[in-house]
C-alpha cells in the first residue's frame, strides 16, 4: 500500500472502530539502559558533548532498538506508531550540540518506523506512521524568569522555523500522519501547526494533521494555564483529523478533561494516557489490565476514536488496551452549531456545547 | 466556565487612541499600571479586550508584543481572548504571534483592494484567530445602509469562497460615526449602523456585527452623563437589530431604563434621527446632565483594611505588587528583625499559595505572579537584612549553596524560596535558574568551588533527572552534599533511587523551613560527619522497609474477614429496651444547655491552632493567638446565645433491630415481621494479626437468629439555623474573620448538641446507663457506654447511607436539615448518626476493601458496583 492507498482507507476505518495508538518511546528506550558509549555508537563517538538521554539520537547510532520498539507495538495491535522524534528540532537538539543533524534524525525515523509498519502491514490491515513533532523545551508564553514576566527565551518566527524543518523531513521519510503532541504550552503548538501548513502549501501534500494537549496537574490546565476546551478553540483551525490528550495524567485524572473534549470539540478524539500517575519513586503503577479496564469503560461511555499509551506503558498494554476496545463502536463526531468561540485562559463561546 | 451570552462587551480602555491614560502609561513605559487597566476591565465585566498600540510616538509592534506577553502572565487577565487592535497589519502579525488562544483581529477591509485582503485573511486564519471586518473598499468608508451591506458582503464571499474563513469567524463593523455633530448628513448614521445590522444578520449567515460604541457621541466629549446615555439607548436598538459585540467601558454602561425619561427621550430623538431639530434639543438640556458625574469605578480595596499579615498574604495570593513595598515596610517596623517578616507574614502567605496550587484551586501563572510578589517584598527587606549582618559583624558567608531546577523542568518557586531563606541566614546562593543540564549544574559547582548543590523539580520526569546528576556527581569523583527538593520528590524517592547512584551525602529537604538546619549542619565541622552518618543510616533504614513492605496491607477475602467478625456471646446479654420506639423530635434546642459540652480542640483546629484546649491557651507557640481567638469566641458565643443567632433543632429514633449478616435490619414494631428500612454497614477486610477480628458496625446489634429483641438509634441535630442571615452580613462588610468564627462556632454547637443528646440517650431516652456521670473531658474522650457513629465516616464511610437515615428520621421536617446531590446536609452545622448501645460497641476505620465485598455491597444496596465504587473511592484497595 503506499500512502495515499492508506489514507483513502482512513476514514472509513475509522467510522468502523477505535483506532489503536502505540505506547512509550522514552520509558521503553530505559528500559535498555544504555550509557554514554552506547548513546554514541560508532558514528558520534567523538562528539563534543554528552549526548546520554538524546533518545532521538539512537534512530541513527541504535536503529536495531527502536526498530524492535516499533515492532513490539505493532505486534500488539497498533494500527498507529509513532516517530522516535519527540526532541528532534533544532531548539531541542541544541542541548547536544546537534542541531544540524535535525534533518536526519526525522528522515530517517520516519522511515525506519514506515519500513517495520510496511512489514506488519496486510491489504485488510494498514498501519500508519505519525511523524511526532514534540513540544520542545521552550515555552512561547511563559517566561523562563519570575522576574521579567514578559520575557520569552523563544519567539513564534524560530519555532516556525524548527518545526517546519522536522515537518519537511518526516513527510520525505514516508510520515503518513503528522501528530503535535505533549502541548503544555498552546503557543508552540500554534507555531508547530503554523508551521505545518506552511510546509503542506509548499510542498503540495497535505497529511491529516493530530493534536494532543497535556493538562498538567490537578488545576485541571496545561502549563500555560488553559483548560481543555479552551485549548480546542485555540487549535481548531488546523481543521485537525483528531484532538486529544496525552502524558501527565493517568486514565483516572484524565477522564474528565477528556469528557469535556469529547463533548466541545467536532473532530475525532484521542488519547494515550500515562500509565497511571507516577508513584513516589517515579515509576508507574498500572497494570495493562488496570489500564485496560479504564480504557474499555472510556470506550464505552463514546469518548473514544483513537486510543494508546504514553509514559510507562509497554507493549503488553497496549494489546490490553487494543483487546479491551477491539469490538467497542467508536465515538460519533458530533454536529455544532457554527458560533463564534474564542479562547483566553478559559473557553468563550456565544453558544453553549451541544 | 463558558459563557452564554446575548451581548458581548469588548473591553476599550487598553487602547492607547481611546484612553488618555493608558497612553500615558504607555508611553511613561509603566506596565504594571498599564496592566491594572486591563484587570480593571475584566474585573469590571469586559469578557474580551481590546488592545490597541497605534501611535506615533511608540514602537507599536514591540509596545504590543510587550504588553501581551505581560497579559500572558496575568491569569486575571489573560483567561478572556484578546482583541488585537491595529490599522497596522505588522502590528496586527506581531500580536498574533503572542497569543496562546483564540482572538480576534480588528481589523482587516478592502480598503487596498482585494490582493491584500485576501493574505491577511489567509494569515489570520493560520494564525487561529477571527476577525473583524471594517466596512471599507477602495472608495472609502461606507456611510449609508447600501454601501455597508454591498461591502460586507462582498468581503463575506471573499471570505468564504475564497479563503474557507468560517463564517462565524467573521464579525462585521459598518461603521459608527459621530451624530449630533450639527452637520445634517450626519444624523442618520445611527440608523444606517442599525438598519445595516439588521440585514447583515438576515443576509450573511453566522456573520457576526460588532462596532466602537463611543464614536457615537463624540460630540459630546466632555459630557459623560450625556455621553453614557446615548451609548445606552444606542445599544439598546442596535442590540435589538442584532448587533453581536461592541467595543465598550464594561464599567460605565447605564441601563436603558434608568436614564431619566427627559434625558432618554432627546437622545432617542439624536439617535434614531426622529426629528429634523433632535440636536438642538438635546443641547439644550445637555448641560443640566453635566454636573452628574458617572459612576467612578474603584476596585474592591476592602483588603487594604485588613492588619499587615493578612494584606501581605492577600497580595501574595492575588499577585498584586501595588502595595508590597509599603505594606512590607510597615511589617518589618512591627517586627523585631526584617528576617521575622520573611519567615513569618511573607512565608504564611506563600504557603496559601502552595496549598491553593495543590488543590487546583491557582494554576501555574497565578503562582508565578505570586512569586513575583515575593520577590519584590524581599528586595524591599535585603538592604536591612544586610545592614543587620554587618552590624552584628557576622559577614563571612557560611558557605556556597549552588541551586538549579533540573532538565526538563521549569518549576522553581520552591526552589526560588529556598534561595531567599538560605540568602537570609547568611548562605551565599548561586542560583542557575530553570532546566539547567547538569553539565551546566556540575561544571558551575567545580569551577564556583561551591560547598553544597540543591536541585529542585516538580514534575516526575525531573525525578529520573536528579538520578543522572546523582551519578555524574559520582562519576567525576565529587564529594560535596546533594540536596533534593521540590513537590514531587520525597524521602523514599531520594532514599531508594538518588542516594545509590552517588557516594556522598545526598539528603531530601522536605521544605524551605528545614533547608536552613540541613545546610547548617551539613558545612558544620563538627556535625557533617556525624549527621551524614544518620542520614545515610536512615536511608538505608527506608530502603530495606521498602523492600520488605511490598507485601503489606493484603486485603482477606470478604468470607474470611467475616468469619473474622467481632464476637459477641450473645447468650449472656439482653439488650436493653429504649423508653421510646418511633421518633421524638426536639425543636429550638436552648444553646445555653449546650455551651459547657462545646469540644474546643477541633475548633482551634480549624483555625490551624495546634494543641489541645486548654492546654492550648498556654502553649508557647500559639497560646497567643489562642487565647485571643477564644476571647472572641466566647463574646461571640455571648452574643449568639443572647441574641439568639442560631436556633438548634433535633430528631432522634430508635428502631426494632436485628443484624442479618453485614446488615441491620430495622422493623416497624416489636413483632419483627415487617422490616421497616435497612441499614448497610461495611466490614474491615485487612488481615490482621490472629485473633484480632475484622470489624463491621453490625458486629454490635444482636443476630436475627438469637431471637433477642435489639434496638438501633439514629439522630440528626443542627445548630445551623440562622445563619445565613449573618453570614451575609459580615461578609457584606468584609468580615470574613467574623464570618469564618461564626461557622466554626455553629460547628461546635452542633457538635456539643450531638454531645448533649447522646448523654440523654444514654441516661433517659435509651436508659441503659441512669447513672452515668462523666465530665465533659470524659465524655469527649468517650468514656461512656455505646457510638454514635456518622454515615460517610471511618466507621460507616458511604455517604449515600444518609438518606435512608433521613428518611427514616423525617429529618428534613423535623430538624429542617436538607441533603445535597452529594448527600452533604445543610445547614452545615449539622450532625447526624447511628446510636448503637453495645457496651463493646467501639468507633473504627473500615479502611480498605476488597472488590469482592464491593460487589457484595452493590447487590445489598441494589445499585451498580460502579456507584458503588464511586461513593468509596478511597476506600477501594484496588484500581477500579
Amino acid at each position: 500500500m503506499n500512502r495515499d492507498e492508506r489514507l483513502h482507507r482512513l476514514p472509513a476505518l475509522l467510522g468502523e472502530r477505535i483506532l489503536v495508538l502505540d505506547g512509550a518511546m522514552g520509558t521503553a528506550i530505559q528500559q535498555y539502559r544504555l550509557d554514554e558509549d552506547g548513546y554514541r555508537g560508532a558514528r558520534f563517538a567523538d562528539w563534543r558533548q554528552d549526548v546520554k538521554g538524546n533518545n532521538d539520537l539512537l534512530t541513527l547510532t541504535r536503529p536495531d532498538i527502536i526498530r524492535d520498539i516499533h515492532a513490539a507495538y505493532l505486534e500488539a495491535g497498533a494500527d498507529i506508531i509513532e516517530t522516535n522524534t519527540f526532541n528532534a528540532t533544532t531548539i531541542s537538539q541544541a542541548d547536544y550540540g546537534m542541531e544540524a543533524l535535525v534533518p536526519d534524525l526525522n528522515r530517517e525515523a520516519a522511515r525506519l518506523a514506515r519500513a517495520v509498519a510496511d512489514s506488519f502491514e496486510t491489504p485488510d490491515r494498514p498501519r500508519y506512521v505519525a511523524g511526532v513533532l514534540g513540544p520542545t523545551n521552550r515555552t512561547a508564553s511563559l517566561s523562563p524568569d519570575v522576574n521579567n514576566p514578559g520575557l520569552r527565551n523563544i519567539t513564534f518566527d524560530e519555532l516556525v522555523a524548527a518545526y517546519a524543518e522536522a515537518t519537511r523531513a518526516l513527510i520525505e521519510g514516508g510520515a503518513d500522519l503528522i501528530l503535535i503532541e505533549t502541548i503544555f504550552d498552546t503557543l508552540n503548538a500554534k507555531a508547530a501547526i503554523y508551521a505545518v501548513l506552511d510546509v503542506f502549501d509548499a510542498i503540495g501534500v497535505a497529511l491529516p494533521i493530530m493534536i494532543s494537549g497535556t493538562i498538567t496537574d490537578a488545576s485541571g490546565r496545561t502549563l500555560s494555564g488553559q483548560t481543555a476546551d479552551a485549548f480546542w478553540y485555540s487549535v481548531a483551525h488546523a481543521n485537525p483529523l483528531s484532538i486529544g490528550l496525552n502524558c501527565a495524567l493517568g486514565p483516572k485524572e484524565l477522564r474528565q478533561h477528556l469528557v469535556l473534549l469529547s463533548k466541545v470539540a467536532d473532530t475525532h478524539i484521542s488519547a494515550h494516557p500515562n500509565a497511571g500517575l507516577p508513584n513516589e519513586l517515579g515509576g508507574y503503577d498500572l497494570t495493562p489490565d488496570d489500564m485496560a479496564a479504564h480504557i474499555a469503560e472510556w470506550a464505552r461511555a463514546g469518548l473514544l476514536n483513537i486510543v494508546g499509551g504514553c509514559c510507562g506503558t509497554t507493549p503488553a498494554h497496549i494489546r490490553a488496551i487494543a483487546d479491551a476496545v477491539a469490538n467497542v463502536p467508536p465515538r460519533r463526531v458530533p454536529d455544532h452549531v457554527p458560533a463564534l468561540r474564542l479562547a483566553g485562559l478559559d473557553p468563550f463561546t456565544t453558544v453553549t456545547a451541544t | 466556565m463558558s459563557t452564554t451570552t446575548s451581548f458581548i462587551n469588548v473591553g476599550e480602555r487598553t487602547n492607547v487612541t481611546g484612553s488618555a491614560k493608558f497612553k500615558r502609561l504607555i508611553l511613561e513605559g509603566d506596565y504594571e499600571a498599564a496592566l491594572d487597566v486591563a484587570r480593571q476591565q475584566v474585573e469590571a465585566g469586559a469578557q474580551i479586550i481590546d488592545v490597541n498600540m497605534d501611535e506615533a510616538m511608540l514602537d507599536s509592534e514591540q509596545a504590543m508584543i510587550t504588553f501581551l506577553n505581560l497579559i500572558a502572565s496575568e491569569p486575571d487577565i489573560s483567561r478572556v481572548p484578546v482583541m488585537i487592535d491595529s490599522s497596522k497589519w505588522s502590528v496586527i502579525e506581531a500580536g498574533l504571534k503572542c497569543l496562546q488562544g483564540k482572538g480576534i483581529v480588528n481589523s482587516i477591509s478592502l480598503k487596498e483592494g482585494e490582493g491584500p485582503f485576501l493574505d491577511q485573511a489567509r494569515k489570520i486564519r493560520r494564525y487561529g484567530a477571527a476577525v473583524v471586518v471594517m466596512a471599507f473598499d477602495e472608495e472609502g468608508q461606507a456611510e449609508t445602509v447600501e454601501r455597508k451591506v454591498a461591502i460586507c458582503t462582498r468581503a463575506y464571499r471573499l471570505l468564504t469562497e475564497q479563503v474557507g474563513f468560517p463564517p462565524e469567524d467573521i464579525i462585521f463593523d459598518p461603521n459608527i460615526f459621530a451624530v449630533a455633530t450639527g452637520i445634517e448628513e450626519h444624523n442618520d448614521y445611527g440608523v444606517a449602523f442599525i438598519e445595516a445590522t439588521r440585514r447583515i444578520k438576515a443576509e450573511l449567515p453566522h456573520a457576526l456585527v460588532s462596532g466602537g460604541v463611543s464614536n457615537i457621541s463624540f460630540s459630546f466629549r466632555g459630557n459623560n452623563p450625556v455621553r453614557e446615555a446615548m451609548h445606552s439607548v444606542f445599544l439598546y436598538h442596535a442590540i435589538k437589530a442584532g448587533m453581536d459585540m461592541g467595543i465598550v467601558n464594561a464599567g460605565q454602561i447605564t441601563i436603558y431604563s434608568e436614564i431619566p425619561p427627559e434625558l432618554r427621550e432627546r437622545v432617542e430623538d439624536v439617535i434614531l434621527n426622529r426629528r429634523p431639530d433632535a440636536t438642538d434639543r438635546l443641547l439644550e438640556i445637555a448641560d443640566k446632565y453635566k454636573g452628574e458625574k458617572g459612576k467612578a469605578r474603584e476596585e474592591d480595596l476592602a483588603w487594604r483594611q485588613e492588619p499587615v499579615e493578612k494584606r501581605l498574604a492577600h497580595a501574595l495570593v492575588k499577585g498584586i505588587t501595588t502595595y508590597i513595598v509599603e505594606d512590607t515596610e510597615e511589617a518589618r517596623q512591627k517586627a523585631d528583625k526584617p528576617l521575622d517578616v520573611i519567615e513569618g507574614p511573607l512565608m504564611d502567605g506563600m504557603n496559601i499559595v502552595g496549598d491553593l496550587f495543590g488543590s487546583g484551586q491557582m494554576f501555574l501563572p497565578q503562582v508565578v505572579k505570586s512569586a513575583r510578589v515575593m520577590k519584590q517584598a524581599v528586595a524591599h527587606l535585603l538592604p536591612y537584612i544586610e545592614a543587620e549582618k554587618a552590624r552584628n559583624k557576622d559577614n563571612r558567608p557560611k558557605g556556597k549553596i549552588l541551586m538549579a531546577t533540573v532538565k526538563g523542568d521549569v518549576h522553581d518557586i520552591g526552589k526560588n524560596i529556598v534561595g531567599v531563606v538560605l540568602q537570609c541566614n547568611n548562605f551565599e546562593v548561586i542560583d542557575l535558574g530553570v532546566m539547567v543540564p547538569f553539565e551546566t549544574i556540575l561544571s558551575t559547582a567545580e569551577a564556583e568551588k561551591v560547598d553544597i548543590i540543591g536541585l529542585s523539580g516538580l514534575i516526575t520526569p525531573s525525578l529520573d533527572e536528579m538520578c543522572t546528576v546523582a551519578a555524574e556527581m559520582e562519576r567525576r569523583g565529587m564529594t560535596i552534599p546533594l540536596l533534593i527538593g521540590g513537590a514531587t520528590t520525597s524521602k523514599v524517592h531520594t532514599a531508594v533511587k538518588i542516594a545509590p547512584n552517588y557516594s556522598g551525602p545526598t539528603v531530601h529537604v522536605l521544605d524551605a523551613s528545614r533547608a536552613v538546619g540541613v545546610a547548617g549542619a551539613l558545612l558544620s565541622d563538627t556535625l557533617r560527619e556525624q549527621f551524614a552518618e544518620d542520614i545515610a543510616a536512615e536511608y538505608a533504614l527506608v530502603r530495606a522497609r521498602r523492600q520488605s513492605n511490598e507485601k503489606a496491607d493484603r486485603l482477606l477475602p470478604i468470607d474470611e474477614a467475616r468469619a473474622r467478625a467481632f464476637p459477641i456471646d450473645w447468650s449472656a446479654y439482653t439488650p436493653p429496651k429504649p423508653s421510646f420506639t418511633g421518633i421524638k423530635v426536639l425543636d429550638d434546642y436552648p444553646l445555653d444547655d449546650l455551651r459547657d459540652r462545646i469540644d474546643w480542640t477541633p475548633f482551634f483546629r480549624t483555625w490551624e491552632l495546634a494543641g489541645t484546649y486548654p492546654r492550648i491557651l498556654d502553649d508557647e507557640a500559639v497560646g497567643e493567638s489562642a487565647r485571643s481567638l477564644f476571647k472572641d469566641a466566647n463574646e461571640m458565643l455571648d452574643r449568639i446565645i443572647a441574641e439568639k443567632w442560631l436556633t438548634a433543632r433535633a430528631v432522634i429514633g430508635f428502631w426494632p433491630a436485628n443484624a442479618v449478616g453485614d446488615d441491620v435490619e430495622l422493623y416497624t414494631d416489636d413483632e419483627r415481621r415487617e422490616v421497616l428500612a435497612t441499614c448497610h454497614f461495611l466490614r474491615q477486610q485487612i488481615d490482621k494479626r490472629e485473633g484480632r477480628p475484622d470489624f463491621c458496625l453490625a458486629d454490635f446489634v444482636a443476630p436475627k437468629n438469637t431471637g433477642l429483641a435489639d434496638y438501633l438509634g439514629g439522630f440528626a441535630v443542627t445548630a445551623g439555623h440562622g445563619i445565613e442571615d449573618k453570614l451575609a452580613a459580615f461578609e457584606a462588610a468584609h468580615d470574613d474573620y467574623n464570618a469564618i468564627l461564626l461557622k466554626a462556632l455553629a460547628d461546635r454547637l452542633a457538635e456539643a448538641l450531638a454531645e448533649r443528646l447522646h448523654e440523654r440517650v444514654r441516661k433517659e431516652f435509651w436508659g441503659y446507663a441512669p447513672d452515668e456521670a462523666l465530665s465533659n473531658e470524659e465524655l469527649i474522650k468517650e468514656k461512656y457506654r455505646g457510638i454514635r457513629p456518622a454515615p460517610g465516616y471511618p466507621a460507616c464511610p458511604d455517604h449515600s447511607e444518609k438518606p435512608e437515615l433521613f428518611r427514616l428520621l423525617d429529618a428534613t421536617e423535623n430538624a429542617g436539615i436538607s441533603l445535597t446531590d452529594s448527600f452533604a446536609m445543610m445547614p452545615a452545622a449539622s450532625v447526624s448518626g447511628y446510636y448503637f448501645a453495645h457496651p463493646d460497641a467501639r468507633y473504627f476505620g473500615v479502611g480498605k476493601i476488597g472488590r469482592d465485598q464491593v460487589a457484595d455491597y452493590a447487590r445489598r444496596r441494589g445499585v451498580s458496583v460502579e456507584q458503588v465504587e464511586r461513593w468509596l473511592s478511597s476506600n477501594l484497595g484496588y484500581e477500579p
